[in-house]
């Protein structure tokens, strides 16, 4: 269920409730066991609550798969020269994985430890279960073949941070709802009678680059 | 030399790389009649295209997908933190942030714009006129830059003037004239424009400095407070605080930058010739090895040119500059074994910590509200400007809150207080409040240089063009841990003064490695130092290399040992410096310049 009510979340675009509901955004690099993953992981990693939206209603993971297809998830900025050679944690990322992949190996990784110890993928498990996993997963404590499970939670946990507060032109931030509850202006950009207006509270609402406000 | 190889039409100076170094070294040089091809290893780049509004107020493109910095995936460095480690590339940008394309980082830095304190041009004489000898740690490179503040100081007052600089000054030739900085030594001149208002921030700070008894003033900012047009007669546009300095190009021509101070006269001069996306291989020397003939680059088609010229002049970051002359063999590489050689020697980075402090909820800090430069700072703890006997370390730290404009993204990774978790409930509490209401003060301080830490060429890993890495060893030293330590301290006394809710001081850590997955500064200094003695500087006073005198070297790769400021200022300078000297003397008389 936390799946299936994920697809219908991330399809709609501000939650009004009365117009028909859009239809549910297709991944087009993750199939569609990933997929399920990844609506269920962004919404426990945000959730919706009293203080603002949750990555689902941010469509977040639409902004996820949209960048797998862009050349930053596959590594084009990265250096990826062998020999990669493991070494101390503070000396850095080695893996010769670029984004895509640690999302494959991660994801994978992931259905199969629940599957194991909880018979059925990270997607159907209980929001309490899944907290756990992804805790392990953030603490190292998992290892996917060669990818330590910290490596492909911190790549999830970064691209869901951008998806929810980066320009909606990326694809996430719908409604400029991750804004809005940072009370971030977003492209306004302009705060020359604003400066000195000390400790008050910025009167004008969120805009986006294409001019979409909030 | 492989087969392709074109060599081109002889030119009098090749400039290496497209910054601020760059670009005032082509000005100047065109100035003296000479003609002048920069080499640009990036793309060409200019305000009107990459600042453009809207579509350049995008924090994932600007500050997550790195779109004006350094292609990492053609050239990197490597890095370990002894010598007993293998060093690994550094795969992704983290810790520092070097540029690239024409501007180099100066397109996309923040605006500080500081002079360089007396005390810290003769750091290892003043320390040892204050303390004794023995007050130097064992192993610690102190050493003198070889030039005075006198001597720099009218290019101080000449790259203020073209960057359009806003500040308060203390002194005005020995008068005092102003609610500057205290401990700022005597000007010829007052900074061209008026300082930047207070963001709020900046504004509580200052009045807990005072209160507290230091000596709070305005960051010197390239970020013009009004309109301004500068002596080469280029226009800025006032700051409206729109907050995307940092990794932007300033789509208000407010950010002094190459692109908007000095390029728009240089591209139209008929000396000047400008190469863009072409990458400098190697300065080529003749036989007896003194002297250089020119450089072989990359070209934008991939195809290796050599291009002959009567001087070189090496502008690019600080350590491609260290890295190509390694590769071309211009001064004896460093060896730490033996202590002897100077190419790579007194590698030094910054000493920066961030503090977090939260005030009342019902106050907003409005921390997206910024510019790069401005803010407000003390420094009755950097330089010499305190007695560091009783305290048993070398160096010193400015303390500041440089409110530059912090964006969602950047937010919400910076989370909540330590403790909080990174995602869930909890955390979007604790980073919706610590966005609102909380603001940062830096302790930005000075990073000593070791006989131990230093640059050379990688064994292993090799760049796009098959020539190797540059490699790092580099870690904090417990001098400079204790130095942090004891200014974070007083961080923590305005804190108090400012009635913060709460406070999280954060401190280097003893025993704790540099840890290259944290973004920390990109002001990396040294390698190929300036100085009068060659046994310990790669360069001559004048940033001539003592090997090969018509090569020329401009960066923060001259500087001796870290400081407490940033550096553009300082280059900027250095750069007028040597091009003043080039100019009157060099050009004429072609030799060494010191002796």
């Amino acid at each position: 269920m936390q799946g299936l009510a994920g697809v219908a979340a991330c399809g709609t675009v501000s939650g009004t409730g009365a117009a028909a509901p859009p239809k549910p955004y297709m991944p087009v690099f993750f199939n569609a066991a990933e997929w399920n993953f990844l609506l269920a992981a962004c919404d426990r990693l945000i959730p919706a609550d009293a203080n603002g939206p949750g990555a689902l209603a941010l469509n977040v993971p639409r902004f996820i798969d949209q960048q797998m297809t862009t050349p930053y998830a596959q590594g084009a900025q990265w250096y990826m020269a062998a020999p990669f050679v493991q070494g101390p944690d503070n000396l850095g990322y080695q893996l010769p994985y670029p984004p895509r992949d640690l999302y494959r190996h991660g994801i994978a990784g992931m259905n199969a430890h629940a599957t194991t110890r909880h018979a059925k993928p990270f997607a159907a498990l209980a929001p309490d279960v899944q907290d756990d996993l992804l805790r392990a997963a953030e603490g190292g404590r998992l290892v996917f073949g060669d990818v330590p499970s910290a490596a492909f939670f911190d790549q999830l946990l970064a691209n869901v941070m951008e998806g929810a507060f980066s320009d909606p032109i990326h694809g996430g931030n719908t409604g400029l709802g991750g804004w809005a509850m940072l009370g971030f202006p977003g492209a306004r950009a302009d705060f020359m009678d604003w400066v000195d207006r000390y400790g008050a509270h910025y009167p004008l609402g969120s805009v986006s680059i294409t001019g979409e406000t909030a | 030399m492989s087969d392709d190889a074109r060599t081109l039409k002889p030119v009098d100076v090749v400039v290496v790389g497209g910054g601020w170094a760059g670009s005032i070294m082509a000005k100047e040089m065109t100035e003296a009649g000479r003609t002048v091809v920069m080499l640009e290893r990036g793309p060409d780049r200019s305000t009107a295209g990459e600042g453009a509004y809207p579509a350049s107020i995008d924090e994932l493109e600007g500050n997550f997908r790195y779109k004006l910095f350094q292609d990492l995936s053609k050239n990197t460095v490597t890095i370990r933190n002894n010598a007993n480690q293998t060093a690994l590339p550094y795969r992704r940008m983290a810790a520092f942030l070097p540029g690239e394309g024409v501007g180099g980082a100066g397109l996309h830095w923040s605006g500080v714009h500081f002079r360089m304190p007396p005390d810290d041009l003769r750091l290892r004489s003043r320390v040892i006129e204050k303390y004794g000898a023995k007050f130097i740690p064992e192993g610690m490179n102190l050493q003198d830059y070889g030039v005075t503040y006198e001597e720099l100081e009218p290019f101080f007052d000449k790259a203020e003037k073209v960057f359009g600089t806003s500040g308060e000054a203390y002194k005005v030739n020995g008068q005092v004239v102003g609610q500057g900085n205290v401990f700022s030594p005597s000007r010829s001149d007052h900074f061209p424009l008026p300082p930047l208002k207070d963001v709020y921030t900046a504004h509580l700070f200052r009045k807990a400095a005072a209160e507290v008894g230091f000596h709070p003033y305005s960051l010197p900012a390239a970020n013009a407070s009004q309109q301004y047009t500068n002596p080469y007669g280029v226009q800025m546009g006032p700051c409206n605080f729109c907050g995307y300095c940092s990794g932007y190009a300033c789509y208000m021509y407010s950010k002094a930058s190459p692109n908007v101070n000095i390029l728009p006269v240089l591209r139209r001069h008929p000396l000047f010739e400008l190469r863009a996306n072409c990458h400098v291989l190697k300065v080529e020397r003749d036989s007896t090895g003194t002297r250089a003939t020119g450089v072989t680059y990359t070209d934008a088609e991939g195809k290796v040119v050599t291009q002959p010229a009567e001087m070189v002049i090496l502008t690019a970051f600080q350590f491609h500059n260290v890295r190509l002359m390694l590769l071309s063999g211009i001064g004896k590489p460093y060896d730490p074994v033996k202590n002897e050689g100077v190419v790579g020697r007194n590698f030094v980075y910054q000493n920066v910590t961030t503090s977090v402090v939260w005030l009342d909820p019902k106050v907003e800090t409005n921390q997206y509200i910024g510019a790069g430069g401005g803010g407000v700072a003390f420094d009755d703890f950097n330089s010499e400007n305190f007695d560091h006997g009783p305290l048993g370390f070398v160096g010193g730290s400015p303390v500041w809150v440089n409110q530059a404009g912090v964006k969602a993204i950047a937010g919400a990774h910076s989370g909540g207080p330590p403790g909080t978790p990174r995602w869930g409930s909890a955390w979007k509490a604790g980073m919706i409040d610590t966005y609102r209401h909380s603001l940062r003060i830096d302790a930005h301080g000075a990073n000593m240089a070791y006989r131990d830490v230093y640059l050379d060429l990688d064994p292993t890993w090799k760049d796009a063009y098959g020539q190797p890495l540059l490699r790092m060893t580099f870690d904090w030293k417990d001098n400079d841990i204790r130095m942090n330590r004891y200014v974070v301290d007083r961080i923590g006394d305005v804190a108090k003064a400012m009635g913060a809710r709460n406070v999280h001081l954060t401190r280097r850590e003893f025993g704790k490695p540099f840890d290259t997955r944290q973004y920390q500064t990109t002001h990396l200094g040294g390698g190929a130092v300036m100085g009068t003695d060659p046994q310990t500087s790669a360069l001559n006073r004048y940033m001539q290399s003592w090997d090969v005198h018509n090569v020329f070297v401009i960066g923060a790769n001259a500087f001796p040992q870290g400081t407490g400021y940033n550096p553009t200022g300082m280059v900027a300078a250095l750069a007028y410096w040597a091009a003043h000297h080039i100019r009157t003397t060099y050009l004429a008389h072609p030799g060494p310049l010191a002796g």
